[in-house]
């Protein structure tokens, strides 16, 4: 499936992303947030979905890997004074150390489908409660990051625009990532192990070797995106970055847009999120609950709609038009 | 610590444990037949606590008499919601389907939250402080009357499965649909109605609840949590499972909140998941093998 995203769409994708550029610069705050809202969604759907479209693993617990990330940087910064950018560094490493040994658990045990969406939510679960019973790690009522003052080294800007600058950048080198293993041979290995995982063994592939290689890499992204939250918002708590709410929003992003495709989990954020927001501003002020009831019915019927993800539905509107083209010049 | 109060816990443990039985067996049925986690569960769970607190402090009556609207109307409930959101992402993956039922989740959630707020509702009964004593051991009548209806309740469900023409046909679908289809069972109805009963069961697990614990749009999340447990425990689709694996869960959780620290008690019965599902991921009464 990837592959159908070399031609057009890649074109497609730099055009938009050239787009993206200058977008902040004619951008409110309040846009600019939304804006980086997706920038981070997009950045962990698209982490995601390098483990569960590419190598067919769905894994129910990535905010265990969010989370890992944004307590390392914002740790290294609370006892050791350390610029989150190499926090950022080490906690990727962190989460790639946290994947590795659930990888190698569960897929040495012969884990798939559903019990190993399980146990990736059973070990999310174990780790929110412990960091909860942690007081060193901030306990239940979560870390503050420390204010630095705006500089480059302490990744604390005064304006929006740098963050979205910033979280643009982690964004491309995780579809970069995933757009490039698409081509090579590990790509394939993947998407013969998420077809038939019997007969990718029987040719020759070892598919642990492959799959724990693809929870590494969606583990490192993950936590990345989990240090740039922390240091945007300043402030990370177990049950934001470490919640069943957080996995689920990531899967939901993901299977919206589009999964297995490069840009679909980016797409789901780009439409859910404002989705959400304009639902905010338009009942945020009536009772208690109307926003998401809004949220939740427009969630179900998209699903409906389009359920191989809008990135599976654009395609087959594509198919559909260049079906008819062709049919009239024939 | 005396050995009474661990005897305590673990036999209060036992009787919550009954519950989560329950609980857990509508979502093993759904599992079973559909093949898809029904995230949607705890909220349904939800909706019949508040049928019960509405009921119960309108009419005066014992809370127990509730089971006799919420079944019905957690039946109705359950294939309402089939068939408007789950019916037609019948074709679709199995990863949609559990996505819907996400996106239901969220709906009914704060469709309660925007009709009941968010506040807390505690159930007044009378006996809620009756108690039965038993060689120095407690038990409170709720808790007792929560684990006796739960054992009546999944017995009655078991001996459907087992004898009956419908309980045949639905463990020939959860089995294999198609060859089941093929030999002539109406898998879309079996589905539908398995679906009803998976829903129907928490008509009787909500009111039982109700003089328990609190009633709140998001209590739901406490108890679904418990049931994927269970039902890991037990075996994804296995009604004896779930029973076995209640009252472990229900046990090892109250013994959890005894020896571990602070908030960690739950630790002790997610880590016994991880280790079922790594060692004996069909269940602890299944196979090796996934």
């Amino acid at each position: 499936m990837l592959s159908r995203y070399t031609g057009r769409s890649t074109f497609l994708g730099f055009s938009g992303m050239l787009l993206l550029l200058a977008l902040p610069l004619f951008l409110t705050n309040y846009y600019l947030h939304v804006l980086i809202l997706i920038l981070f969604f997009g950045l962990i759907a698209t982490s995601w979905n390098i483990l569960a479209g590419m190598a067919g693993q769905v894994s129910l617990g990535h905010a265990l890997f969010v989370g890992v990330g944004a307590y390392t940087s914002t740790l290294l910064v609370i006892w050791f004074d350390l610029s989150p950018w190499i926090g950022m560094l080490a906690g990727g490493i962190a989460a790639m150390v946290a994947a590795s040994c659930i990888g190698y658990l569960s897929f040495r045990c012969g884990l798939q489908g559903p019990y190993f969406a399980l146990i990736t939510f059973a070990f999310a679960q174990a780790f929110q409660i412990l960091t909860v019973n942690v007081q060193t790690m901030g306990g239940a009522s979560g870390l503050n990051v420390p204010l630095k003052g705006a500089s480059f080294l302490a990744f604390q800007f005064e304006s929006k625009i740098t963050y979205y600058y910033v979280g643009l950048g982690l964004l491309s080198s995780a579809l970069l990532t995933i757009g490039r293993i698409g081509h090579t041979r590990t790509g394939y290995y993947l998407k013969a192990i998420r077809e038939n995982e019997a007969a990718a063994q029987a040719l020759g592939i070892d598919p642990i070797k492959f799959k724990m290689a693809a929870a590494l890499i969606s583990a490192f992204f993950s936590a990345v995106g989990g240090s740039f939250y922390a240091q945007y918002v300043l402030f990370i708590d177990p049950q934001s970055i470490l919640g069943m709410n957080l996995s689920l929003e990531i899967m939901i992003y993901a299977i919206v847009g589009g999964i297995g495709t490069v840009f679909g989990p980016l797409m789901g954020a780009a439409v859910l999120i404002p989705a959400g927001e304009f639902a905010r501003n338009l009942f945020g002020h009536s009772k208690a609950g109307t926003h998401l009831i809004v949220y939740a019915i427009f969630l179900v019927w998209i699903i409906l709609r389009a359920p191989r993800g809008i990135g599976g539905w654009i395609e087959d509107q594509l198919g559909r038009v260049s079906k008819e083209t062709y049919a009239q010049t024939a | 610590m005396r050995f009474v109060f661990i005897l305590q816990a673990a036999l209060t443990g036992l009787m919550t444990g009954g519950v989560y039985a329950l609980i857990a067996a509508g979502l093993t049925l759904i599992f079973g037949v559909m093949k898809i986690i029904n995230f949607a569960h705890g909220e349904f769970l939800m909706i019949a606590m508040f049928i019960t607190f509405f009921l119960t402090t309108g009419l005066g009556l014992l809370p127990y008499f509730a089971i006799l609207v919420a079944v019905p109307m957690l039946f109705l409930i359950g294939v309402g919601i089939f068939v408007i959101t789950l019916k037609p992402a019948m074709k679709a993956s199995d990863l949609t389907k559990v996505l819907v039922t996400v996106g239901v989740s969220l709906f009914l959630q704060n469709i309660c939250l925007y009709f009941f707020t968010g506040n807390f509702r505690t159930l007044d009964v009378s006996y809620s402080q009756h108690k039965v004593t038993l060689g120095g051991l407690v038990i409170s009548f709720p808790h007792l009357a929560a684990f006796g209806s739960s054992i009546i309740v999944l017995s009655s469900l078991h001996w459907i499965l087992r004898y009956t023409d419908f309980g045949r046909s639905l463990r020939a679908a959860s089995e294999n649909a198609s060859a089941a289809f093929l030999v002539g069972v109406n898998v879309d109805r079996i589905q539908i109605i398995s679906f009803g009963i998976g829903s129907a069961c928490l008509g009787i697990a909500g009111p039982l609840l109700a003089p328990i614990y609190y009633t709140t749009p998001t209590i739901g999340s406490h108890f679904v949590m418990a049931a994927f447990i269970v039902v890991v425990l037990g075996g994804m689709g296995s009604l004896n499972g779930a029973l076995i694996g209640g009252f472990l869960v229900g046990m090892v959780e109250s013994l959890g909140g005894l020896f571990m620290p602070g908030s960690m008690g739950p630790l002790a019965s997610v880590l016994l998941m991880i280790v079922t599902l790594l060692l004996r991921p069909r269940g602890l009464l299944g196979g090796k093998r996934c």
